[in-house]
């Protein structure tokens, strides 16, 4: 046991002096957490629209002060024939143009049908896809206006409502997402790392004509990393429920282990890699290929896996982050407890016991 | 018996680091591994410290066989490995209070084994390791590898890169510590610090070329070596090696050290001979035979076998 607290005392002692580890372990989840909370939504907000209006009446001025008093949009100017539409959108200065056909109120009053067309920059789908919506949104709010005296025979009214999420902030999406990332990072990498760092300076070789037994370095390693990576824990969870107002539905302390948990799965990933790398930049490039794309891509933190093809939906599977972030949405957002998360707990208990197996059993008690 | 190896071999891939090596150390005797750097002593080291096993042959450290009983030997030696493998972001105090915890003992408890050395680093104790000179770092190892009171004691090339006066302090060092009972197998590519051992093993290219005592090393070697001078060193070089009779020709710091074939050899047929090739200031002396003689000698003949 005093041998364990020494090695525990000179891990510290490593991370504590070494300002590049500090800046890993405390700057990058704030930098991260308020980065993907305020830099990366995909709401749209004051997005720059130009406006063709061929008909200049007295409707399509109603239609346009609408659309200008939305939050949403943003008129940047006035074009006066199709010609100048591409311009616009070569110049990047709008995103979407709006075109009112020719006696646009005539045509509503006669024929009881106005065209106006959405021409979008495609250039990046996503956000054209959301500012048509939003035109079109405000558009038909504008058409039940009209209809509001007229009896329409047949009408499907739609009424949504958002669970969980009612606001659709995508803030709610991303923090369990970065704290997925950032937990993962922090444990994995920094043990590999710190492991290799004493086979590349040779202190692994004293420490091996020791009589340290191999689980107690490898604990010795793991154990600083689970201490720091809770306080991480706590920082992201604290930062995500005072600055973006992220609800904890369930309960905090069932949130607290299964962190834990996860850390502690991602720990013993970071152990095994570092038996499998001899340097440092190894260990790295292992830990940021090897983990972080996948953990990103596939773990349903940004693209829903439910979308994606077949073999990847079964290779997200082994991923233990996938798991875990099933876990911190439904606490956070669903305030569900163990008795709907116990299959998930089982499958990452699962994931760390397996790691730890190999790991110990491929730690090398001699150099080759 | 402090150390016995039998018929060790090593390779690595299709080099042989190690090859059929055998000798024995006893307890309490300074043992020299002398060789040039790549000649296979730190593969020997590590094959005795339990970091490697051998393709063939046995060893025992401490009277533990290196393989079977490994964990006893790890409890029982003290290893300072040629590159310095210390915790570079740690003090001195904090690296010597962590080699004493993780073997399980106290700085306190044998502060008398390390008192000569780490007296003279103590009023640095909270540097940091990476930041003290070469000298002092190999003195802080030194310490660390003494910490738990090891049997023997393995020390790969102690005072590479290492100035002078801190070698010298470095062996008497040494000296004191077989005083005191520990078995201390050392390597060196430096011959002067051979004379130091009670015995040395030459050894180049995985291969022992001679084990004796630094005294019958010198005193064994058969033929008489000249030192020869001239104003010219580099053409004295060309023109001794064609001299008819010639037997070895190497630079020997200021001189050039000659041997000839026969034996009824005149150094004024030398002289002679060099004066005729244009060579000024010629000398040509009798001198004593040092280790680096032996074992260029011992070299040659290995490498034209």
């Amino acid at each position: 046991m005093k041998r364990f607290i020494g090695f525990v005392r000179k891990e510290f002692y490593h991370i504590f002096r070494d300002r590049r580890s500090m800046f890993i372990l405390f700057g990058m989840p704030i930098a991260q957490i308020m980065l993907f909370g305020f830099a990366i939504t995909n709401e749209i907000n004051n997005v720059n629209i130009a406006i063709l209006d061929k008909s200049k009446d007295a409707e399509t001025k109603v239609i346009i002060g609408k659309i200008s008093a939305s939050k949403h949009f943003n008129i940047e100017n006035d074009i006066l024939n199709e010609s100048q539409i591409e311009s616009v959108f070569k110049k990047g200065k709008v995103k979407a143009v709006l075109v009112f056909e020719k006696d646009f109120a005539r045509n509503l009053a006669t024929q009881k049908s106005g065209t106006v067309q959405v021409i979008s920059d495609a250039t990046d789908p996503n956000t054209a896809n959301t500012i048509t919506n939003y035109t079109q949104a405000i558009l038909q709010l504008y058409q039940k206006e009209l209809n509001k005296d007229v009896q329409t025979p047949y009408q499907i009214q739609v009424q949504s409502q958002m669970y969980y999420n009612p606001e659709m902030k995508s803030v709610f999406n991303f923090v369990p997402g970065v704290m997925t990332v950032i937990l993962m990072l922090v444990s994995a990498m920094m043990t590999s790392i710190s492991i290799t760092r004493e086979k590349e300076l040779g202190t692994m070789e004293i420490l091996l004509v020791s009589p340290l037994k191999p689980i107690v370095v490898i604990l010795g390693k793991v154990f600083p990393y689970i201490f720091l990576s809770l306080i991480n824990a706590v920082v992201i969870v604290v930062l995500s429920i005072f600055i973006f107002n992220m609800p904890v539905e369930g309960s905090l302390f069932l949130l607290g282990l299964e962190s834990i948990l996860f850390i502690i799965t991602s720990l013993t990933l970071g152990v095994l890699i570092s038996t499998i790398s001899e340097t440092q930049q190894t260990a790295l490039m292992i830990s940021l290929m090897g983990l972080m794309l996948p953990v990103i891509i596939l773990s349903g933190f940004i693209f829903p896996l439910s979308s994606m093809p077949l073999p990847l939906q079964v290779i997200s599977n082994i991923i233990p982050a996938k798991w875990f972030i099933i876990i911190v949405k439904g606490i956070m957002l669903k305030g569900v407890g163990l008795s709907m998360l116990w299959k998930e707990t089982l499958i990452m208990v699962g994931m760390a016991l397996f790691f730890t197996i190999i790991s110990i059993k491929k730690y090398k008690i001699r150099l080759e | 018996m402090g150390i016995s190896v039998k018929n060790i071999s090593k390779s690595f891939k299709k080099v042989k680091a190690v090859e059929n090596i055998s000798f024995e150390v006893a307890e309490g005797e300074l043992f020299g591994l002398i060789g040039p750097d790549g000649a296979g002593k730190t593969t020997l080291f590590r094959i005795l410290t339990t970091l490697l096993i051998a393709d063939e042959g046995q060893a025992t450290v401490a009277d533990y066989d290196v393989v079977k009983d490994y964990k006893s030997i790890r409890k029982s030696v003290g290893y300072m490995p040629g590159k310095f493998s210390l915790y570079q972001d740690l003090t001195i105090e904090e690296n010597l209070t962590f080699f004493a915890t993780i073997f399980g003992t106290t700085i306190e408890e044998n502060y008398d084994l390390i008192k000569d050395i780490y007296v003279q680093i103590e009023p640095f104790k909270d540097r940091r390791a990476g930041k003290l000179s070469g000298g002092m770092k190999q003195k802080l190892a030194l310490c660390c590898a003494l910490i738990h009171k090891p049997k023997v004691l393995f020390l790969d090339e102690p005072t590479t890169g290492v100035d002078p006066v801190s070698r010298k302090e470095f062996w008497e060092m040494l000296k004191r510590l077989k005083e005191k009972g520990i078995t201390i197998l050392v390597s060196t590519p430096y011959m002067d610090e051979a004379a130091l051992c009670d015995r040395i093993a030459l050894i180049q290219d995985g291969k022992i070329l001679e084990i004796e005592t630094p005294q019958n090393i010198v005193a064994n070697y058969s033929h008489k070596i000249y030192n020869v001078a001239s104003h010219d060193i580099y053409n004295l070089l060309l023109d001794l090696k064609s001299y008819p009779t010639m037997h070895s020709v190497y630079a020997f710091g200021e001189f050039v050290h000659y041997t000839d074939k026969e034996t009824n050899f005149i150094p004024a047929d030398l002289v002679k001979y060099l004066l005729e090739k244009n060579h000024s200031d010629v000398e040509v002396h009798l001198t004593n035979a040092t280790i680096e003689d032996v074992f260029m000698e011992l070299a040659s003949s290995n490498k034209s076998n």
